[in-house]
């Protein structure tokens, strides 16, 4: 297959899918198993829409890719999808997830050791959400539920991986020695 | 001036006791390893008498946090007499400061993840495009068909009170269940209960249709969170 061939149709694929598409998942569907080709022709897309100042751009998230709208251009969609509800997660919601995101897999008792409160309802509304996920069951007596991140959970704060936020002890407490 | 008491009064609302203690600490210029702990309880008791005043709810934790206070202010004030045991030398604040550390962390991480929201929130991805042309695009979690099995289960006790000894097979319910399907792209997640009357029935029509749904014979949608749940006959579906 031509290179501009393959960059094509990849085009066309990360275009019309409502998901980011994994190499692997790219691979299969065109039954191509050069891995390192078509991460290559996807890079080389990437570059492409952001030297042409498009208002696309090919994201690399959840462990895939995905042409997305370009942030700068948010209001304009705005406008034309009127629709769509600005949904932000809750700070209970968001120190719940952190926690999760770096003790997974973690039963509710752990997380709930953190905060210091109740996290029962958080946590169904996180599940709900689908940005976590109920692992499997730690073996303790009681058998706990283990929590750990989704997919979705990378695909909605646009993170490649895990590895992409910051280490535990990278992070700094704002403003005190 | 007698009027015109115009005071805005602005709550900064507290995740938890551990949120307000590093509140308390921040507005103090404190060090976390050496917390005055005297000051500081009283300090957070303060606070606790206003959410009473406010007639705010808070949660029974900052009870318990308030009581690890006055606990640690009372191990401090009293002058430890075996002196021997390691346990003792170590400082009675050392278990707070260190979960304070923790949640402090755990904090800024949720500030950081809030960000990425933020500038992830102005970015759109296609929408899902099939099923096109119906709002029933949601997959129904298993919390929901819970709910709305609930829902049922609830009507139904309130109609029924005979007993009625059946032999029922999942098996069998999910044929039924196929067969109401048949010649049609979805049935109402009620329509699948109309017309059964015992808890038992009820509950292995309910097995059966979660096992279609695992077999993924049947997909189970609603148009919005907490909507009313249809369950579709799986077609072809996108690979992806």
């Amino acid at each position: 297959m031509e290179k501009e061939e393959l960059k094509s149709i990849i085009e066309c694929l990360l275009f019309f899918s409502d998901k980011p598409l994994s190499i692997e998942k790219l691979a299969e569907i065109m039954e191509n198993d050069n891995f390192d080709q078509i991460k290559e022709a996807v890079e080389d897309l990437q570059k492409e829409y952001e030297l042409r100042n498009s208002g696309l751009q090919v994201l690399n998230i959840a462990q895939g890719y995905q042409i997305c709208t370009r942030g700068e251009f948010s209001s304009w969609v705005r406008k034309l999808y009127k629709a769509q509800t600005t949904f932000q997660l809750s700070l209970p919601a968001l120190e719940t997830l952190s926690i999760i995101a770096y003790k997974q897999p973690v039963t509710r008792g752990e997380i709930e050791k953190i905060r210091g409160v109740d996290t029962s309802y958080v946590l169904r509304t996180l599940l709900e959400k689908k940005l976590i996920r109920i692992s499997g069951r730690k073996k303790l007596p009681g058998r706990p539920i283990l929590y750990a991140t989704s997919q979705d959970f990378l695909r909605y704060f646009g993170l490649k991986d895990l590895s992409e936020i910051p280490s535990l002890e990278e992070i700094k407490p704002p403003a005190s020695g | 001036m007698d009027s015109g008491t115009d005071y805005k009064v602005r709550l900064e609302v507290f995740e938890g006791p551990l949120d307000l203690l590093l509140h308390l600490v921040k507005k103090n210029e404190l060090d976390i390893f050496n917390i005055p702990i005297a000051e500081i309880t009283a300090d957070y008791l303060n606070y606790i008498k206003l959410f009473r005043k406010l007639n705010l709810n808070f949660a029974g934790e900052f009870l318990v946090m308030a009581s690890t206070l006055i606990h640690i202010k009372s191990r401090m004030l009293l002058p430890s007499i075996e002196t021997v045991e390691e346990e003792e030398l170590e400082d009675p604040r050392a278990a707070l400061a260190a979960r304070l550390m923790e949640y402090e962390k755990f904090k800024e991480a949720a500030s950081i993840l809030k960000e990425r929201e933020a500038i992830q929130r102005d970015i759109y991805g296609r929408l899902p495009l099939i099923p096109q042309d119906e709002d029933y695009t949601i997959e129904a979690t298993l919390f929901d068909l819970l709910d709305a099995f609930q829902k049922v289960v609830f009507r139904v006790e309130k109609e029924v009170r005979e007993i009625i000894q059946e032999d029922i097979k999942v098996e069998d319910r999910i044929q039924e269940i196929m067969n109401l399907l048949e010649n049609k792209r979805f049935i109402n997640f009620e329509t699948i209960f109309s017309g059964q009357r015992t808890k038992r029935l009820l509950i292995v029509t309910f097995l059966a249709l979660l096992e279609l749904i695992r077999l993924k014979m049947v997909f189970a949608r609603q148009a919005r969170p907490f909507g009313d749940i249809r369950i579709y006959k799986a077609k072809r579906e996108l690979v992806a």
